[in-house]
């Protein structure tokens, strides 16, 4: 049994995501310490890019702290090096597929399985495109994990079919501002990818209404723009806060 | 090949949010691309209301002065707003009104693609919100007043360099939100499939109408069409239909800026490399990680980091050339061609015009070239002056 499937063994899982080197690279690593020691079931990273377009204004807001701290993705693999020596959760990075591409995909994935990183996710790859890393990532055993949303019922289920690791829903913007729209979109969703796959599936947003969704239709949720607001708030005193919230997320969502 | 791609350029890379969307106007698209009613009421709309087909004109000043080959202007700066912009946007809309849509979401950097927009929406009834960068909404700002005189809202975009780039992020990411009702009118051959396919065959009327022109003129095809490139609709379009005449030198011109060798230059190919970004793998300016680099141009209309994917492709297999051309050269060929022919040329424009120049008087006089004159230049008039020291204001 590899990290990933280990970490939904023991019920729903958080998976927290940082902003690596928001507002800089040794906040990041404390607060990936205090995560995971408030129980945090898997660690994603993200790596900073000059455009996210598919980010929220905290996640544009968390790119701009870690440019300005100096990061590179290079120090990011440093980090990871670091991290996987202290944890053994497991970490998944996500990135534009930019960022993957331009510093070359085989130079990337194979630095992520020499520093211990379990996973990548490209925020921009869409099904029909994941032939851009799947091959790489097969040849050094890293996991490419799908993002799955709501879509016709064949598209979601041939996603569903495919899917490695777990699976990541992005609610649509609507889904986003409207419970009923999300419970939806959630159920619609579900009922896809349990009867394609046993690949645990994981809902991104972590608030009440995520959290109380979660319990039954989810294996999981995802805290990302919750903890950046941490990170905006807190600065360098955030793994503290940070750790407290993943201990109350991780209890409501047992 | 691969669906949507060129070579190995083009591609679907967007978030799986927008695959719907994106699915949905490709099977539009396909349908209606060969739908003779679809294109009746296209062409109808292109002659009665842009004003085409834009006129090939023989610039016999110019030639007599180069002293070299002889030098034909493709007149898109004539079309209705100014600009081949229309071009494009005419078709994105009527599909988009035919796809039961009823908003059309644009970017604009200098704003003609805007305008354009802003343009059919009203025409067609249509609701029209534009995302401008901030900057650009201070630089082009009666362009701002022009698309608001349309009936359109124009949204000021202030993240990253709040310049083009941004707006289309912007645009995009107000797409997503919002695919039931709002097409997103992308205003080049850029961003993912359909966009770069749809966008470069609208744009293909203007090599239709040079090839069938030129042939009843000269008798022949000509030897070079040279044409500006940003993300490269207007040179698309030039380039098309002669794409397989393998003799007709296909030149694009892009904007160096200050310089291939500086960091102030939007020359996508000339200076960057391979990348994805904005839906699309094809050239980008970047750095070592692939952080998207601000890109400078005196030509708010070529200040983009990235080129179409075809552009990628055709520089790849040698079919097109892609040279670049400096600010000061298209500021010289932008006043050139105003006390040599009468026509002021938009500042992108010149950058075709500087090329033209270079070459055209070590070319044989029986050569013939075309220079694709992409919009004209009354919006730049002010920016020149202020460029040559003149405190003019708009």
């Amino acid at each position: 049994m590899n990290r990933i499937e280990k970490a939904f063994e023991n019920g729903n899982a958080l998976i927290t995501f940082f902003t690596c080197g928001d507002p800089d690279m040794q906040t990041t690593y404390s607060a990936v310490l205090c995560a995971v020691a408030g129980g945090a079931d898997i660690i994603g990273l993200n790596v900073p890019f000059s455009d996210p377009t598919a980010g929220s204004a905290e996640s544009f807001k968390a790119n701009e702290r870690a440019f300005q701290s100096g990061t590179t993705t290079d120090k990011i693999f440093e980090l990871i090096g670091r991290l996987r020596g202290d944890i053994a959760v497991p970490i998944v990075v996500m990135a534009y597929c930019n960022s993957i591409f331009s510093y070359g995909s085989e130079k990337f994935i194979s630095a992520c399985r020499q520093k211990g990183a379990d996973a990548i996710i490209a925020t921009d790859l869409p099904y029909e495109e994941k032939d851009e890393f799947l091959p790489v990532c097969e040849k050094y055993g890293v996991t490419l994990i799908s993002l799955i949303a709501c879509a016709k019922t064949e598209r979601m289920e041939k996603i569903a079919r495919e899917a490695q690791g777990f699976l990541y829903f992005v609610p649509s913007a609507d889904g986003t501002k409207d419970p009923a729209i999300l419970r939806g979109e959630c159920e619609k969703v579900m009922r896809a990818v349990r009867k394609s796959t046993d690949v645990p599936c994981v809902l991104f947003g972590a608030d009440r209404y995520c959290r109380k969704l979660a319990d039954g239709l989810f294996d999981g949720i995802i805290a990302d723009f919750e903890i950046s607001a941490i990170v905006e708030k807190y600065g360098a005193d955030s793994p503290e806060r940070v750790g407290e919230f993943v201990k109350a997320v991780k209890g409501e969502i047992k | 090949m691969k669906k949507g791609r060129f070579g190995v350029y083009g591609g679907q890379y967007v978030p799986e949010t927008l695959m719907g969307a994106l699915s949905e106007l490709e099977e539009a698209y396909s349908f209606y691309k060969d739908d003779p009613e679809f294109n009746a009421q296209l062409s109808s709309l292109f002659n009665d209301y842009a004003g085409r087909p834009s006129r090939l004109y023989y610039a016999q000043k110019m030639t007599a002065d180069l002293g070299g080959a002889k030098i034909y202007l493709k007149r898109e700066d004539l079309n209705h707003t100014g600009a081949h912009k229309i071009n494009n946007v005419l078709g994105q809309a009527l599909l988009a009104r035919k796809m039961g849509k009823t908003r059309l979401i644009a970017e604009t950097g200098a704003g003609q693609h805007g305008v354009a927009t802003a343009t059919v929406a009203a025409l067609m009834g249509m609701k029209c919100s534009v995302y401008m960068g901030r900057e650009d909404t201070v630089r082009q700002a009666l362009n701002v007043y022009r698309m608001r005189l349309l009936g359109a809202e124009v949204i000021p975009v202030d993240s990253g360099t709040a310049t083009l780039k941004d707006a289309v992020s912007e645009a995009m990411r107000e797409w997503a939100g919002d695919t039931a009702r709002a097409h997103y009118c992308l205003g080049s051959v850029m961003g993912p499939h359909p966009f770069p396919v749809i966008v470069r065959d609208f744009q293909a009327v203007i090599s239709k109408e040079i090839k069938e022109q030129i042939i009843i003129k000269e008798g022949r095809l000509p030897d070079a069409v040279i044409a500006c490139v940003g993300g490269g609709s207007n040179a698309i379009g030039s380039f098309y239909h002669f794409i397989d005449d393998r003799e007709v030198r296909l030149i694009g011109c892009e904007a160096a800026g200050k310089g291939v060798d500086t960091f102030e230059t939007a020359a996508s190919i000339n200076a960057g490399r391979a990348g994805i970004f904005h839906g699309t793998k094809s050239y980008f300016c970047q750095d070592a990680y692939g952080q998207i680099a601000p890109v400078y141009s005196i030509s708010a209309g070529l200040d983009y980091p990235g080129v179409g994917p075809e552009h990628a492709e055709l520089y790849d297999r040698g079919r097109a050339e892609y040279v670049p051309v400096t600010d000061g050269e298209a500021v010289e060929a932008f006043e050139y061609l105003a006390v040599t022919e009468g026509i002021i040329p938009a500042i992108e424009s010149a950058h075709a015009v500087a090329y033209a120049m270079k070459i055209a008087p070590d070319m044989a006089r029986d050569k013939i070239m075309v220079v694709t004159l992409s919009g004209r230049g009354d919006k730049d008039c002010a920016a020149i002056a202020r460029y040559r020291g003149e405190k003019v204001y708009e």
